[in-house]
C-alpha cells in the first residue's frame, strides 16, 4: 500500500504507523454520562465495509498525523489530509453546533 | 565427444536458442553429462536421453519432463550440494552452467529401482482424504508412527542443513509502466510505451526474452519470430527509459500499484561472484502494469498420462524449436484444439515420426486435415485411452470414436487440452476470474487499478492478436501516465488456427489418470471426493490436495474443476475456481530476509559512551534497539553477580556513573505547554515551578499506565520530559497525536531530543563532589541552590552547555546531567578521570536494576500494560482537579476492584534462597492451581546492601499482608520457595540518602 503524505508525497506503507478510526471523537471531561462516552471512545468501533477515515502517523517521515480515507474492501485510498487541519475543521463545526 | 560441441542422439542441428559450439559439463545423480550453452537442465537431460528425472510425491511413480517452463510439476530436483543445496527446483527453468550438480528427489535407492514405489501398489490406501481417514486413530500413533512414516515416504527434497553462505538483497524501484512477461505481447507493449517515453520495466522469468516467440515456428513481418524478438530486445535495450529485468519473476501484486519480483542474479552461475547477491527481491511501485504472462497448457487426463514421454504439446515444440532437442523418436499427438497441427508440423520438420494425430474432437477442421495430409500424418478422431510402458512410454492405446481400438508404438505422447491464460497476478487483490465459453478458459475479471492484461494472458491465442493487444495496452498505459502515443504500428504475423472444443478426460482409462501431477491427485480421487460429498471446489481442493503443491496447480486446477463439474452436472462457472495467491512461483526465504540477518536483523543504536564502555570491557545488553552496558567486569571477579554487587556498593558508598542517554527525551515548548502536559500526565504539571522536576505517569485512555518518567520545567513555556527507553517512540507519537489531533487549539510544539543529548546519571554520596569538579565555578550546585528535584541549564568543562537535573532512581543523592551528544564520549572520560580519587565507578543496567528494586521503584516489568496506578501504589499522583487521558476509565469498577493484585516487596523466608521473576504466588498450603493464583513476581535482584535476594511483585491485597508468608511457585523452572511479604522500599525508607 502507498500513502500520499501531503508533506512528503507518495510513500510506502512501511513508513507509517496505523492508529485506527478517525471518526471517533474524544468526549469532553464535562460531558453527560462520561463513563459511557469514554467507554465508547476507547472500545467501540464500527466495522465499515467501504470508505473509512483512519489515522496514520508518518513515523519515518515528517511526523505528521494524517487522516487517510481508505476503502476497507479494496484498500484504495481516496484522500489524505493533515490531521490537524481536519481537527481544526471538526472543532470549528463542533464549536458552532455546540454554541 | 568431438571438439567443443557435443553429439547426442536426441540433439537436433541448427537453431538460435542454443550455441552448438559451447559445451557445458554437468552431473545428474552423480553421472557426468554434457549440454550446450542456452540449455536448461531439462533440455540437456532430454538431449542426453534421460527420461526419468524424478519420483512422484505420493506413489513414487517414475516421472519425466512434462513442460518447458515454471509450471513444471514433475521434474523437481535438488540443486547443488552442502550449504548451497536447494530442493524442489524445476529442471525446466534451471539454466545450465558448467559444474552444475543436480540430483533427483523422492527416490531410494535409485530413480530406476525405487523401493517406495510399493506405494503405487498400495494406491487404494492413498486415496483422497487418506490423511484424514487412514491415520485417524489411535491418536498416539500419529506422532510416533504415521507422521515420520509419511514424511519419509512423501517428502519433497531436502533443504540445506547449513547456514546459507550467499547474500540476498532488496531493492526498490519506480516506473510508469511495468510489463510482466517478455513474449510477443509484452515486447510489443514495452516497445509502444517505451517509444512514447514512459519509464518502462520489462520483467521476464526466463533468461531470454521472447516467450513463445522462441518456442514456436512462426513469422513476424517476414522474418522468424525469434529474430523479431531479438530485434525488439535490442531496441528496448537502447532506450534509456526502459529497464530489462531477465530472470525476474513478478510474483505478487500488492495495494497501491506495488509489485514484488524476484531476480535470480546468480543462480545460473556455479557460485555468486564476489559482491553480487544470489537473488534480489524487487519492490516495484508502478503507476500502470501490463500482465503479459502468457499461458499454461493443460494436460489431458488419460491413463498413465504421467509416464515419462508424455509431454505437453507446447513443450514438445519448445524443445524442438528453441533447444533443438527431440523429445522422442516416434510420437502420438493427442489434442482437442488446432495446436495439434502446429505440433505435427514441428515434429515432422525435426524428422520425428508421427504415428497419429489423435483429435479429441468429433470432426477435425479442413485446414488441419490439410496440414496433416501435407505432413503425411494420419488423423484419428478419438482418444488416447492409456499410455503404456513400465518406466516410460512405449505404446499408446488409441480408441477411435468410430472404429476399433488399436495400439501404436511410440516413445512420445504430445498432449494438449488447450491453454489457461496466466491470470494469477490479476487475482492477488481479490480479482475473480470469469469463464469464457468460446475460449474454453478463465479470463481476468475485475482487476486492480492501473492493471492491463495482454496477449495469451488475456485469451489472445494467436500471434497477431497477441501483438495487437500488446500494442493496445502499451499505448493505454503510456497515455494513462501522461505520454502521447500515436496509433502504434503492429507488425504482421503469420496466420494460424486456434479453434478448440472442450475435452478434459478419458473416463474409461485402464490406468491411473493424473490431474495434479505434483501432488499425485488422480481422476479417481476427484470421483471419490465427489461421491463422499466434497462437491465445492474449495472442499475438493482440501480433501484431495488438488492444486496445493508448490506449483499451486498451474497445470491441474482447471482440469480438476472441469472434471468435478462433469460429475456434478454443473457448469464450470457454477463450479467456480480456487484463488491463486502470492508467490506466483516459490521464493526463497533468504530473499525475503535480504541483508536483515544476524546482527543486521535490526538497526543497532549505540549510546554516546559506547566506545569508552567497550574499552572498559563492559558486557552489553539489548534494550530495544539500544546496546547498553549491563555491567563492567573487573579482573579477578568470578561472575556477573560479583561485578554488579561491587557497582551497587560503590554507588551506595561513593559515586557511580551510568549512561542513561537511551531514555526518551522530548522537548515541549509553547504558551500551552503546561496545559498539554496537564492533559497527558496524571499529576499537575501547571503547578510545577520553573527550575523544578517532577516524576510523572501517563495513562492510556483505557486507564492502564502507559509510561512513566520525569517532567522538568526549564522555562515558563519550556519543559523537557523523559520516557522509558522502551516507550520513547510510542510516547512521542502519543504526544504528537495530542497536539495535532486531540487538541489542535493548543499553542505548543513537541520534538524528540533523545539523540541530541548525551545524558549520564551521577549517583552516590560523593556525586556532588564529583560534579563540582566538572561544573564551571560560576554555577552554585549546593543543596540550598540546587536541592533535590531541581533542574537548570549551566556550563561544564569550561563553557560546554549542559542541563543538570537533581533526581534519583537509585535512592542516593544523585543527578542526571545532559551535554550535547557530540561531547558524550569526551564527557564520560572526563567524569571518570575527575572522580578517580573519589572512588568513581561506571555502572550498568544490572546495578541500576538492583538499586531501583531496593528502592521499590517500578520499571518495565511492572509497567507492563496491564497495571493501573492503584495497582502500583501510585494513586496519590492521580489528580482529581483536572481531566487527563485515562482518568475516566481508570475509575471503572474493574480497575478499582480492591482484589486486584498490588505492588509489594518480597524476600525469601530462608534468606539464602534465590528468587525468580515470573513465579506465581499461592497461599501457603494451597494447591498449585489457577484458582488459587494470587499474583506474580515481577522483578528480582540480589541486594548487596541486605545480603539476600529481594523481589517486587503484584499480590492480591499485598500492602495489607506485610509479614505474611506465601508460596512463590515457578513450575517453569521447577522452583517453589516460601517468601515473606515486606514493605517497600527495602532500604532507606525515610529517603535520607536522597537529600543528604
Ligand atoms: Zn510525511
Amino acid at each position: 500500500m502507498r500513502i500520499a503524505c501531503p508533506c512528503c508525497g507518495e510513500r510506502s506503507l512501511d513508513e507509517f504507523v496505523f492508529l485506527g478510526d478517525a471518526s471517533v471523537m474524544r468526549p469532553t471531561a464535562d460531558c453527560a454520562d462520561r463513563e459511557e462516552a469514554f467507554h465508547a471512545y476507547a472500545y467501540l468501533r464500527r466495522n465499515v465495509a467501504g470508505p473509512c477515515d483512519e489515522l496514520w502517523f508518518h513515523a519515518a517521515g515528517c511526523h505528521a498525523w494524517l487522516v487517510a480515507t481508505r476503502d476497507t474492501r479494496t484498500h484504495e485510498i481516496s484522500a489524505v489530509r493533515l490531521a490537524h487541519e481536519v481537527a481544526r475543521e471538526r472543532d470549528t463545526t463542533r464549536g458552532a453546533s455546540g454554541s | 565427444m568431438s571438439g567443443l560441441g557435443e553429439t547426442k542422439p536426441f540433439r537436433l542441428p541448427g537453431g538460435s536458442g542454443i550455441d552448438h559450439t559451447k559445451r557445458i559439463d554437468f552431473t545428474f545423480d552423480g553421472v557426468n553429462y554434457t549440454g550446450l550453452a542456452g540449455d536448461t537442465l531439462a533440455s540437456a537431460l532430454l538431449a542426453n536421453g534421460v527420461r526419468i528425472v524424478a519420483r512422484s510425491f505420493k506413489y513414487h511413480r517414475p516421472r519425466g519432463v512434462l513442460t518447458a517452463g515454471s509450471e513444471e510439476p514433475n521434474a523437481l530436483v535438488e540443486l547443488r550440494t552442502g550449504a548451497r543445496r536447494e530442493p524442489n527446483t524445476r529442471a525446466t527453468t534451471t539454466e545450465l552452467h558448467d559444474g552444475l550438480c543436480a540430483s533427483s528427489q523422492n527416490r531410494w535407492p535409485s530413480l530406476k529401482f525405487d523401493i517406495l514405489a510399493v506405494n503405487n501398489l498400495l494406491a487404494p490406501v492413498f486415496v483422497a482424504g487418506f490423511y484424514y481417514k487412514t491415520f485417524m486413530w489411535p491418536a498416539a500413533f500419529w506422532e510416533r508412527l504415521y507422521e515420520p512414516l509419511i514424511r519419509r515416504a512423501a517428502g519433497l527434497g531436502r533443504g540445506a542443513d547449513l547456514a546459507d553462505p550467499d547474500s540476498y538483497e532488496k531493492a526498490n524501484v519506480f516506473c510508469d509502466v511495468l510489463v510482466i512477461g517478455g513474449g510477443a505481447a509484452g515486447l510489443m507493449a514495452a516497445l509502444v510505451a517505451g517509444r512514447a517515453g514512459a519509464r518502462v520495466i520489462l520483467a521476464d522469468e526466463d533468461f531470454l526474452f521472447g516467450g513463445r516467440l522462441l518456442a514456436d515456428h512462426k513469422s513476424i513481418g517476414g522474418e522468424s519470430a525469434a529474430q523479431w524478438a531479438a530485434q525488439a530486445v535490442a531496441e528496448l535495450d537502447q532506450l534509456p527509459n526502459v529497464t530489462l529485468l531477465a530472470r525476474t519473476t513478478v510474483f505478487g501484486v500488492y495495494d497501491g500499484g506495488t509489485y514484488a519480483a524476484i531476480e535470480r542474479v546468480s543462480d545460473h552461475l556455479a557460485s555468486p561472484p564476489v559482491h553480487l547477491p544470489r537473488q534480489r527481491l524487487w519492490r516495484i511501485a508502478a503507476k500502470q502494469s501490463i500482465v503479459a504472462a502468457g499461458g499454461t497448457e493443460r494436460p489431458i487426463v488419460f491413463g498413465n498420462n504421467d509416464r515419462p514421454g508424455v509431454m505437453l504439446a507446447g513443450a514438445v515444440r519448445t524443445y524442438i524449436n528453441r533447444y533443438r532437442v527431440a523429445p522422442g523418436k516416434r510420437a502420438v499427438v493427442f489434442a482437442n484444439n488446432d495446436d495439434g497441427a502446429a505440433t505435427i508440423i514441428d515434429l515432422t520438420r525435426a524428422d520425428i515420426d508421427v504415428a497419429a494425430l489423435v483429435d479429441a474432437r468429433r470432426t477435425t477442421p479442413a485446414e488441419i486435415r490439410a496440414i496433416a495430409a501435407t505432413c503425411g500424418v494420419r488423423i484419428v478422431n478419438g482418444v488416447v485411452r492409456d499410455a503404456e510402458g513400465r518406466h516410460a512410454v512405449g505404446r499408446a492405446q488409441i480408441v477411435p470414436y468410430d472404429g476399433t481400438p488399436f495400439t501404436e508404438q511410440c516413445d512420445l505422447i504430445a498432449m494438449s487440452a488447450g491453454w489457461n491464460p496466466n491470470i494469477q497476478l490479476t487475482t492477488h487483490l481479490n480479482g475473480r476470474p470469469v469463464w469464457d465459453e468460446a475460449r474454453v478458459a478463465f479470463l481476468a475479471g475485475n482487476r486492480p487499478p492501473g492493471m492491463h492484461v495482454a496477449g495469451t494472458a488475456a485469451g489472445d491465442f494467436s500471434l497477431s492478436a497477441c501483438l495487437a493487444s500488446g500494442a493496445r495496452t502499451g499505448a493505454a498505459a503510456a497515455i494513462a501516465t501522461g505520454f502521447d502515443v500515436t496509433a502504434p504500428e503492429v507488425p504482421r504475423a503469420s496466420e494460424e488456427a486456434t479453434q478448440i472444443t472442450p475435452f478434459w478426460q478419458v473416463e474409461d482409462a485402464r490406468h491411473k489418470a493424473f490431474v495434479d501431477f505434483q501432488n499425485d491427485v488422480a481422476r479417481s480421487d476427484i470421483v471419490l471426493a465427489e461421491r463422499e460429498g466434497f462437491r465445492a471446489v474449495e472442499h475438493l481442493k482440501r480433501y484431495t490436495t488438488l492444486g496445493m503443491a508448490t506449483d499451486q496447480g498451474k497445470t491441474a486446477n482447471v482440469s480438476g474443476l472441469a472434471i468435478l463439474a462433469t460429475l456434478t452436472g454443473k457448469s464450470i462457472p457454477e463450479t467456480g475456481i480456487t484463488t491463486a495467491r502470492p508467490p506466483y512461483t516459490p521464493v526463497a526465504l533468504g530473499a525475503f530476509a535480504g541483508h536483515h540477518r544476524g546482527k543486521a536483523f535490526k538497526p543497532t543504536r549505540l549510546p554516546p559512551s559506547y566506545a569508552w564502555a567497550k574499552e572498559q570491557g563492559a558486557e552489553f545488553v539489548e534494550a530495544g534497539l539500544w546496546l547498553r552496558p549491563s555491567y563492567f567486569p573487573r579482573d579477578g571477579e568470578i561472575d556477573w553477580l560479583q561485578s554488579v554487587s561491587r557497582e551497587v556498593e560503590a554507588v551506595r558508598n561513593a559515586v557511580g556513573i551510568c549512561d542513561v542517554s537511551s531514555l526518551g527525551k522530548i522537548d515541549v515548548q509553547g504558551p500551552d505547554a503546561a496545559e498539554l502536559l496537564d492533559r497527558l500526565y496524571t499529576s499537575s504539571m501547571k503547578a510545577l515551578k520553573t527550575g523544578r522536576v517532577r516524576y510523572g505517569c501517563m495513562l492510556r485512555e483505557d486507564g492502564m499506565v502507559m509510561d512513566d518518567g520525569t517532567v522538568a520545567r526549564i522555562g515558563e513555556h519550556h519543559y523537557v520530559v523523559t520516557t522509558t527507553t522502551a516507550n520513547a517512540a510510542k510516547v512521542y507519537q502519543h504526544m504528537q497525536l495530542a497536539v495535532q489531533w486531540l487538541w489542535p487549539e493548543l499553542d505548543v510544539n513537541v520534538v524528540s531530543a533523545t539523540e541530541q543529548w548525551a545524558q549520564y546519571a551521577i549517583a552516590g554520596p560523593r556525586s556532588r563532589a564529583l560534579l563540582q569538579r566538572i561544573v564551571d565555578p560560576s554555577h552554585d550546585i549546593s543543596d540550598a541552590a540546587f536541592p533535590h528535584m531541581q533542574a537548570g541549564a549551566l556550563t561544564v568543562c569550561g563553557g560546554v552547555k549542559a542541563r543538570l537535573y537533581r533526581l534519583s532512581f537509585s535512592g542516593e543523592h544523585a543527578y542526571e546531567i545532559g551535554v550535547p551528544a557530540r561531547y558524550g564520549d569526551a564527557f564520560v572520560r572526563r567524569l571518570m578521570q575527575a572522580g578517580e580519587d573519589l572512588g568513581v565507578v561506571a555502572y550498568g543496567t544490572e546495578a541500576l536494576g538492583v538499586m531501583r528494586i531496593e528502592k521499590g521503584h517500578v520499571s518495565g516489568p511492572e509497567l507492563n500494560g496491564t497495571t493501573t496506578m492503584r495497582d502500583l501504589g501510585l494513586d496519590g499522583m492521580m489528580s482529581t482537579k483536572k481531566d487527563y487521558i485515562g482518568r475516566v476509565l481508570a475509575d471503572r469498577p474493574g480497575l478499582t476492584d480492591p482484589l486486584r493484585p498490588k505492588l509489594i516487596g518480597f524476600r525469601p523466608s530462608e534468606r539464602t534462597k534465590r528468587l525468580r521473576a515470573g513465579a506465581h504466588f499461592l497461599p501457603r498450603g494451597a494447591a498449585a492451581t489457577a484458582a488459587n493464583d494470587q499474583g506474580y513476581m515481577t522483578s528480582v535482584a540480589y541486594s548487596p546492601s541486605l545480603g539476600h535476594w529481594i523481589g517486587l511483585g503484584l499480590l492480591i491485597d499485598g500492602p495489607s499482608r506485610v509479614g505474611e508468608v506465601v508460596r512463590a511457585h515457578d513450575p517453569v523452572r521447577g522452583d517453589d520457595t516460601l517468601v515473606e511479604v515486606c514493605a517497600l522500599p527495602f532500604i532507606d525508607p525515610q529517603g535520607e540518602r536522597l537529600r543528604g
